[in-house]
């Protein structure tokens, strides 16, 4: 009795020890990855495929990478997968604006400006050369079973500000709209509201949903709700409106007759460094065009 | 700080393995006084983990809190109506008042339906349906959090809706979620305390001509008030403190409810949901939620302690 004890004693010391040193171990492993190539590790979603460097681009130097908070995760990204294949290029990639993004290209701080807007005209005056990388498109949706199929754009504003409270005030039925909106600092709801000009005009009372999935939920067991997701995550539980007259399409983003979208720009300013070059090329080409649409928005080509 | 912790244990545990392998050679009848001594240094450093832990997370929350909360002004933060991150308003008042309300709403019902559960449990059930009830209140204090918010949205938010109407994503909803979530840790420390009561207490009352619900009352749940009311206070800080069930069912509209149909957003809530996309002073005012709901529940445990306390002691 006394020996089973004494030895479920010894048992459970060393798993204690294996259990400490398992943990001490990840720890350190953790600790002594350090990676010099990326800017920001935290979105290292690098996939091994890009592994293999390509031997002759020998490219080496620094891309500096400012503007849009909207771009910068997907610049990020990128950065991140042409690093894997360039390690001697370092990309750092900061935020501050579309307004700073296109300044920064001008005025030679950034060798790339990012903007998730177009070109004001005082701003194309500039000559600044614009690369579309990628297209963001933002689709309103409703319960399926709500009768309207279409509003207008000043009719969404309205709706979103609460001057229009009312379902019947825009051909539907005789009930109150309920408004799901995302949580504060959402990409999706930043570009909504950027979009639409109604930045922090969202009435106060709307519903706050936690993310795409959670929206969805709401608008799809609720009839007289409104909401709005990213168009790469919309699905049948919710009805899609049409804006305009437009549907929510990625042919309709495209072709720039559906509003409700923006384009992500880079922006550089007369001849590129070598490496600077290279990575747009990247961007451009169906492998970084991959990783857009992995990242949830639509591919520009 | 816990890479050190952990580097520390590391070593203690190396320095064992060897004096283990060591003593097993040596005369068995020492080993178990040392074995004994192995054991209880283990139990004193998971201990210090505990103080340890609390320690960082009161410090490093006040750190990170404060500095927020006096850039923006204790006044304004605390009792400031409106929280716009974005446009840099920064109030909380409306997410404490949500806070407590949820937190009182889910309390109330706890305590009565969980007391009520527990007398029944420990005086009046027969065995056989003890041994039902019991395995099944176990079972709901397992449950994971998010799965009971996922059946409040599906379940609780649409018959809100129909009944009460609104949205159904509401104040109710929060409080009859939370109030289930608190009801077995309410129900089971009752019912233990209960149990430990002296049969002779019972014994007399029931001698003296009292019948069985007057001695229920005036005899057996006196005697285990400190663990009843033990029940509560963890009950409490377990509704305080809920946030991923809570994000699910009542809307997080930043807003004082008027109604108990109204959409809340708690504290936890508040920190939860913004927390992926926040950054600079909106960072900051989040980390300063957190003091703030820290300052709550120190203060409520305080509080709730006192009581116990004082009630034993009388």
């Amino acid at each position: 009795m006394r020996k089973s004890a004494s030895f479920k004693f010894i048992a459970l010391i060393f798993t204690l020890i294996f259990a400490v040193s398992m943990l001490s171990a990840c720890g350190a492993s953790n600790e002594n990855t350090p990676d010099p190539t990326t800017a920001e590790p935290t979105t290292a979603e690098s996939t091994p495929s890009a592994s293999t460097p390509e031997p002759e681009a020998k490219l080496e130097g620094t891309i500096t990478i400012v503007g849009s908070t909207s771009v910068q995760p997907l610049a990020e990204a990128l950065a991140d997968e042409f690093g894997t294949a360039n390690p001697g290029v370092k990309i750092d990639v900061q935020g501050g604006g579309s307004t700073t993004g296109v300044k920064a290209a001008n005025d030679g701080t950034g060798d790339i400006g990012n903007s998730s807007r177009d070109l004001k005209d005082e701003e194309k005056a500039w000559g600044l050369t614009e690369h579309v990388i990628a297209l963001d498109g933002i689709a309103v949706a409703v319960n399926p079973s709500n009768a309207v199929q279409d509003l207008t754009k000043d009719q969404l504003i309205k709706i979103f500000t609460g001057e229009i409270v009312n379902w019947k005030e825009v051909g539907g039925a005789d009930k109150e709209i309920l408004i799901v909106s995302r949580e504060a600092g959402s990409g999706t709801r930043g570009a909504f509201e950027e979009i639409l000009k109604i930045e922090d005009k969202v009435k106060s009372d709307a519903l706050v949903a936690e993310g795409t999935g959670a929206v969805m939920a709401n608008v799809a067991s609720k009839d007289n709700a409104i909401g709005y997701i990213s168009l790469g995550s919309m699905d049948k539980t919710v009805k899609g409106l049409k804006i305009d007259g437009v549907e929510p399409t990625v042919e309709n983003i495209k072709a720039k007759t559906y509003i409700i979208a923006r384009p992500f720009l880079m922006l550089t300013k007369g001849d590129l460094k070598p490496e600077v070059k290279a990575f747009i090329d990247f961007i451009m080409s169906d492998k970084g065009q991959e990783t857009v649409v992995s990242q949830k928005f639509i591919s520009s080509k | 700080m816990a890479a050190e912790s952990s580097v520390s244990i590391e070593l203690k545990g190396k320095e064992k393995k060897g004096s283990v392998s060591h003593f097993m050679k040596k005369n068995k009848k020492n080993m178990g006084s040392i074995l004994e001594k192995i054991i209880e240094n283990i139990f004193f450093l998971c201990a210090c983990m505990a103080i340890l832990s609390v320690v960082t997370i009161t410090v490093y929350i006040f750190a990170k809190g404060s500095p927020a909360i006096f850039k923006i002004g204790i006044a304004e933060f605390v009792f400031g109506m409106v929280w716009m991150p974005t446009s840099g308003v920064f109030g909380i008042f409306p997410m404490i008042v949500a806070s407590i309300l949820a937190t009182l709403g889910a309390v109330v019902i706890g305590i009565v339906v969980g007391l009520f559960t527990a007398i029944f449990l420990a005086e009046i059930a027969p065995g056989w349906l003890v041994r039902i009830f019991r395995p099944a209140i176990e079972l709901l204090a397992g449950i994971p959090s998010v799965v009971y918010g996922f059946f409040g949205l599906i379940v609780i938010v649409p018959l809100i809706s129909e009944y009460l109407g609104g949205a159904g994503n509401s104040l109710l909803a929060g409080i009859i979620i939370l109030a289930i979530m608190i009801l077995p840790t309410i129900i089971s420390i009752s019912e233990t305390s209960m149990r430990a009561v002296p049969p002779s207490y019972k014994e007399g009352s029931l001698a003296l001509g009292a019948t069985h619900i007057q001695t229920i009352f005036k005899v057996i749940v006196p005697a285990a008030k400190s663990g009843i009311l033990a029940g509560i206070v963890l009950g409490t800080g377990r509704a305080i403190g809920e946030t991923m069930a809570i994000i699910l069912i009542t809307g997080n509209t930043p807003l004082i409810p008027t109604a108990l149909t109204d959409r809340i957003r708690t504290l936890t809530a508040n920190i939860a949901l913004e927390m992926g996309y926040a950054h600079g002073l909106h960072q900051e005012a989040l980390f300063a939620t957190g003091v703030i709901l820290f300052i709550f529940i120190m203060i409520l445990n305080i509080v709730l302690n006192a009581i116990v306390y004082k009630k034993v002691n009388q």
